[in-house]
């Protein structure tokens, strides 16, 4: 198999693994990085999915990369702080304003 | 004078203003609401001179940094584009004042109630709002999309109680699922027709089956965002519980802007798609939650759940415009924006509403507002002005979007959803009258924690009247609105 159909079978791959693992894991850990596995799937497609006539890297592709990753950096912190959060939390805790007497 | 007023200044300024302002309030604590107060002045002037050159000269485009399309970011305001610049700006501002009283400590208990990170965060989703509407490819909307995502969950979890907290959780892991599969569907339309413009993908003689996976992928992430049912779960949590001026950004924009983008991708980029079962499907969903989310609204026992299912339903009416578009573009189009742009005024108003009995009451339960409506006279006539909009009744801006809309179903024969549509203006109705009833027809009252200040009661207020402002000076907007009506010849 040429490595034209190769990396895009292993993004989606990598997509579908990600997939399933965000659908089926309850733990908010593993939720995290499925979307993360998701992301890594999706830049692959990105890079290797598009082709254009003529020589040469098409420079769009990788700058959407590069964005796309900066985001999930951006998404997957918030998400773990607001896990830590989260932990450190029990049920019943916290200030329930909207209820309180 | 008049370089500082052309759209090549004012375009770009109505997206950097507002997020000078997020930089300048993480800066200084102490300044951050000086700050926020003057950039919604100035966001809002920018938006209604911006308004104006597009009534008097047509649409304007801006490329930044003079790059243009294909690698550069360009911007272009249409008249929907200012329509929804302007309504958001009234809203802005409205938020803005309200939320300059709503966080100071009332009760002897309370500690920093996160107003600190309310002034960044809100001036954050301005820009990114701004930045969706005057976006013009696939891949800017993407990083705004992130850009709105990311201040809005943490203005969910403002509040810091579990329950937020845990709403704010699962509504960044639904949004970040359905923004990879957003970027899924764009990886194949660059792949497949070697652009990002929304307009050029049209013109790329892009192949149909790849076109129809790519706007599958993408509606489908972006139906998370917008709340569509049935992938509406995170909403009426995230929603109830994230401060009252958050909430009403939330309900009131930012899931119109997941839609915006929706209607944007099947009438300029892909009008062919409008033939397809898709677009039947979309009208059913919508239908279903037209009626499922008002339902589930009539069942709820706090004022904000209420209201935040009620975003669930009315969700769904935009929805609806998927099967009306191709025989009616006209009605459809015009029906669903004015629908789009009454709702926002009208649900803002009401999640401010909300906030003022939550602070009067220190509680927004149905039980504990009981009999309060005399006590807070203003708070409860924007609920019910604001309510007359949800539920489609004239004078209110509300009415004249499902009339159109009515109309549209009715001269396409397709009566079924001008039923849904009545259906659902009833049920609005109902639980509407719901909370009012609490609030007038109960004989109990308990005596009010706090006496809302005007700021929290004027702003909710006046934002329920530019509703109905919207129906009775229908003319202008619809005017701009036809002007912008989508071409769909495929």
């Amino acid at each position: 198999m040429s490595d034209d159909v190769v990396f895009p079978l292993l993004g989606v791959f990598l997509f579908g693994v990600g997939f399933a693992a965000f659908v089926g894991r309850r733990h908010l850990l593993w939720k995290i990085i499925a979307v993360n596995v998701m992301a890594s799937g999706v830049s692959v497609l990105l890079l290797t999915l598009p082709r254009r006539a003529g020589e040469g890297v098409d420079p769009v592709p990788q700058a959407m990369v590069l964005t796309g990753i900066v985001v999930m950096v951006a998404a997957t912190a918030l998400a773990l702080a607001l896990a830590v959060r989260l932990a450190g939390l029990s049920p019943g805790d916290g200030r329930h304003r909207h209820t309180r007497e | 004078m008049s370089d500082i007023l052309s759209p090549d200044v004012l375009l770009p300024a109505v997206v950097l203003v507002p997020l000078l302002g997020a930089a300048v309030a993480v800066a200084s604590a102490r300044a951050a609401a000086a700050t926020a107060v003057i950039t919604a002045l100035l966001t809002a002037a920018i938006a209604v001179l911006l308004g104006r050159a597009v009534v008097a000269g047509g649409a304007v485009t801006h490329a930044a940094g003079a790059w243009g399309a294909p690698l550069g970011i360009e911007m272009h305001a249409d008249g929907v584009a200012v329509l929804l610049l302007v309504v958001t700006a009234a809203i802005g501002i409205c938020i803005t004042v309200y939320a300059t009283s709503y966080f100071r400590p009332i009760f002897e208990d309370e500690e920093d109630r996160g107003v600190r990170f309310f002034w960044p965060l809100w001036l954050l989703i301005w820009a990114a709002l701004n930045a969706i509407f005057v976006a013009t490819d696939l891949f800017n909307l993407y990083v705004c999309l992130e850009l709105l995502t990311l201040p809005a969950v943490a203005m969910v979890a403002l509040d810091g109680d579990r329950e937020a907290v845990a709403a704010a959780t699962r509504y960044l892991l639904l949004s970040i699922a359905g923004s990879l599969l957003f970027l899924l569907g764009v990886a194949i339309v660059y792949s497949g027709s070697g652009t990002l413009a929304l307009a050029a993908i049209r013109e790329s003689g892009m192949d149909a089956r790849a076109a129809a996976t790519a706007l599958t992928l993408m509606t489908t992430g972006l139906a998370v965002k917008a709340a569509l049912v049935p992938l509406h779960v995170w909403l009426p949590p995230a929603h109830a519980g994230a401060p009252a001026p958050g909430s009403a950004v939330l309900s009131g924009l930012v899931v119109k802007a997941a839609f915006i983008i929706v209607l944007r991708l099947w009438t300029e980029a892909f009008p062919g798609s409008l033939l397809a079962p898709g677009a039947d499907l979309l009208g059913v969903l919508g239908a279903i939650a037209v009626l499922w989310g008002s339902l589930l609204a009539l069942r709820q026992q706090r004022v904000k759940l209420v209201i935040a299912y009620s975003t669930v339903a009315q969700v769904g009416y935009l929805f609806l415009v998927f099967p009306l578009l191709l025989e009616a573009p006209g009605p459809a189009w015009s029906g669903t924006m004015y629908h789009l742009l009454s709702h926002a005024l009208a649900k803002a108003a009401l999640f401010l509403a909300a906030g003022a009995m939550l602070r009067a009451m220190g509680s927004d339960r149905l039980d504990d507002i009981a009999g309060v409506g005399q006590k807070l006279p203003m708070t409860f006539a924007a609920f019910g002005i604001a309510g007359l909009n949800l539920a489609g009744m004239p004078p209110s801006g509300g009415f004249i979007g499902k009339w159109l809309l009515l109309t549209a179903a009715l001269s396409s024969g397709q009566w079924w959803w001008a039923v849904v549509i009545a259906i659902g203006s009833l049920l609005a109705a109902a639980y509407v009258l719901l909370v009012l009833r609490a609030a007038f027809l109960q004989p109990r009252a308990r005596p009010l924690r706090h006496q809302p200040p005007w700021q929290l009661t004027a702003p909710a207020l006046a934002l329920a009247l530019l509703s109905v402002v919207l129906g009775v000076w229908a003319e202008p907007p619809l005017l701009l609105l036809g002007a912008t009506a989508p071409d769909l010849a495929p």
